[in-house]
């Protein structure tokens, strides 16, 4: 049985994997690629054209820092050219007051600014970044001057949880339109530093419920968007909504994944821009069509009345916990894997004997 | 509860698109795509910043020929829907 395929919607463009910041949670694959191997202005920007002709609507430029990038205004330009909705994905460090207002005239359409915690000391400490609250704290009160309509993308994970509702404060505070409240996803890095970085069941319950009063409270004036900590959850996350069906994501030399994570399963190959189109490597690639629809999943989720809801969850996850990414994902209730993840909980979801973080360098 | 009288606007970062490839209209919002039918985007097309949801309704009755009482009931819900995502502001 065929798949139908539509147009994706969405390109994160990880414009380099360079960045000051070390957050321990963060998802860059641990070997990172260096500034030598990364895609050109000219690469880029025939990439974000290609995008625009696939049927992309949405650009992120992500990376590591892509203010570590001394083009980025170029490659805004470029995307806005291409037709794009045009957004931001920063630390903030990087981006002066100078380079925020050429962005602005180069037509970026939205910021979304990272939070690693709401005060200098646990934020610093995270980021492994001396002085990075501060000057974030900065850029945040320039953005806001200027208009850019802002996002703030909250990493959640056990350290700072508990610190939700002073976030949601801080969100409005800086004239947010939106905070995306997003618990720690494993992989990457976060991967490595699992046992420091997973909330407690306690932890868990209570951020749920802080969300849902604020969601209620503040309808209207604050977009929240939250992502459960999906270890404890009964059924596995829509990943992608979908491997291949709606969202792509490049990498800093060119390699086109379905996702950040993908390329952690050993069995796929993905092929670069500068090799193939982007529609060749979208409608054709082994890798892309590998999970796409139903055919490919085992038999537990193809007969599962959940196959249209959640695809069979996450691959990289089914990857990163049981060593096979054709499994069910492991979060799923009904899946065999979920003992195991049940047995990492025990020993890693409690506040006792937490290793110290690896950073990200 | 938005009002007759109220201004209703796409704020900056918000827009509508042409949406060549798939051949519709859409709003274009952070992290955010709507696909528009042929009610949205007349609503949409309508808000200048200057005209009030009365006169829009107003404008859409004698448009498309249609009873100015339904019309502006469904322009609120509309319009409302889309403030709680965060779409459109109101002042």
């Amino acid at each position: 049985m065929s798949v139908r395929v539509d147009p994706p919607i969405a390109m994160l463009a990880e414009l380099t994997h360079r960045c000051p910041l070390a957050c321990p949670y963060c998802s860059n694959p641990t070997e990172l690629l260096s500034q030598s191997s990364e895609l050109s202005t000219e690469q880029w920007s025939d990439v974000f054209s290609q995008a625009a002709g696939l049927g992309v609507l949405q650009l992120h430029l992500s990376g590591g820092e892509p203010a570590a990038r001394r083009d980025l205004i170029d490659l805004v330009i470029a995307a806005r050219q291409a037709g794009l909705y045009t957004n931001l994905i920063t630390s903030g460090i990087g981006l002066t007051e100078k380079r925020l207002h050429a962005l602005d005239e180069a037509g970026l359409d939205h910021i979304q600014l990272s939070l690693q915690g709401v005060t200098a000391d646990i934020a610093d400490r995270i980021g492994g970044y001396k002085g990075g609250f501060d000057r974030k704290m900065h850029v945040a009160d320039v953005i806001r001057d200027i208009g850019f309509p802002l996002t703030l993308n909250a990493v959640m994970h056990r350290e700072n949880i508990d610190d939700l509702p002073a976030t949601i404060d801080m969100a409005q505070r800086l004239g947010a339109r939106r905070i995306e409240v997003a618990c720690v996803q494993f992989q990457g890095w976060a991967l490595t530093n699992r046992a420091a970085l997973q909330p407690t069941r306690a932890q868990v319950i209570r951020a749920k419920e802080v969300i849902a009063q604020a969601v209620t409270r503040l309808k209207g004036q604050l977009v929240i968007d939250f992502v459960p900590p999906d270890y404890y959850s009964d059924f596995p996350k829509a990943c992608m909504n979908g491997w291949g069906s709606t969202g792509l994501n490049v990498t800093p030399d060119g390699t086109v994944l379905p996702c950040h994570a993908a390329a952690t399963i050993p069995q796929l190959h993905f092929d670069r821009v500068p090799d193939k189109t982007l529609s060749e490597i979208w409608y054709k690639s082994a890798a892309f069509n590998a999970y796409r629809g139903t055919d490919w999943m085992p038999a537990l989720c193809r007969t599962c009345d959940r196959r249209e809801i959640d695809y069979g969850g996450c691959r990289c996850q089914a990857m990163a916990v049981l060593g096979d990414a054709n499994a069910p994902d492991p979060v799923c209730r009904k899946s065999p894997g979920r003992a195991v993840l049940d047995g990492l909980l025990e020993t890693e979801g409690s506040q006792i004997g937490a290793p110290s973080f690896v950073y990200r360098r | 509860m938005i009002g007759a009288g109220d201004i209703v606007f796409l704020p900056r970062g918000v827009r509508t698109h042409k949406d060549r490839v798939r051949d519709m209209d859409v709003l274009l919002a952070p992290e955010r795509v709507l696909m528009l039918d042929g009610i949205g985007v007349a609503i949409l097309a309508r808000l200048d910043g200057v005209a009030t949801v009365e006169e829009i309704s107003d404008d859409l009755a004698r448009t498309y020929d249609a009873p100015r009482d339904v019309i502006e009931p469904d322009v609120i819900e509309y319009l409302g829907d889309l403030q709680d995502k965060g779409f459109v502001h109101v002042r």
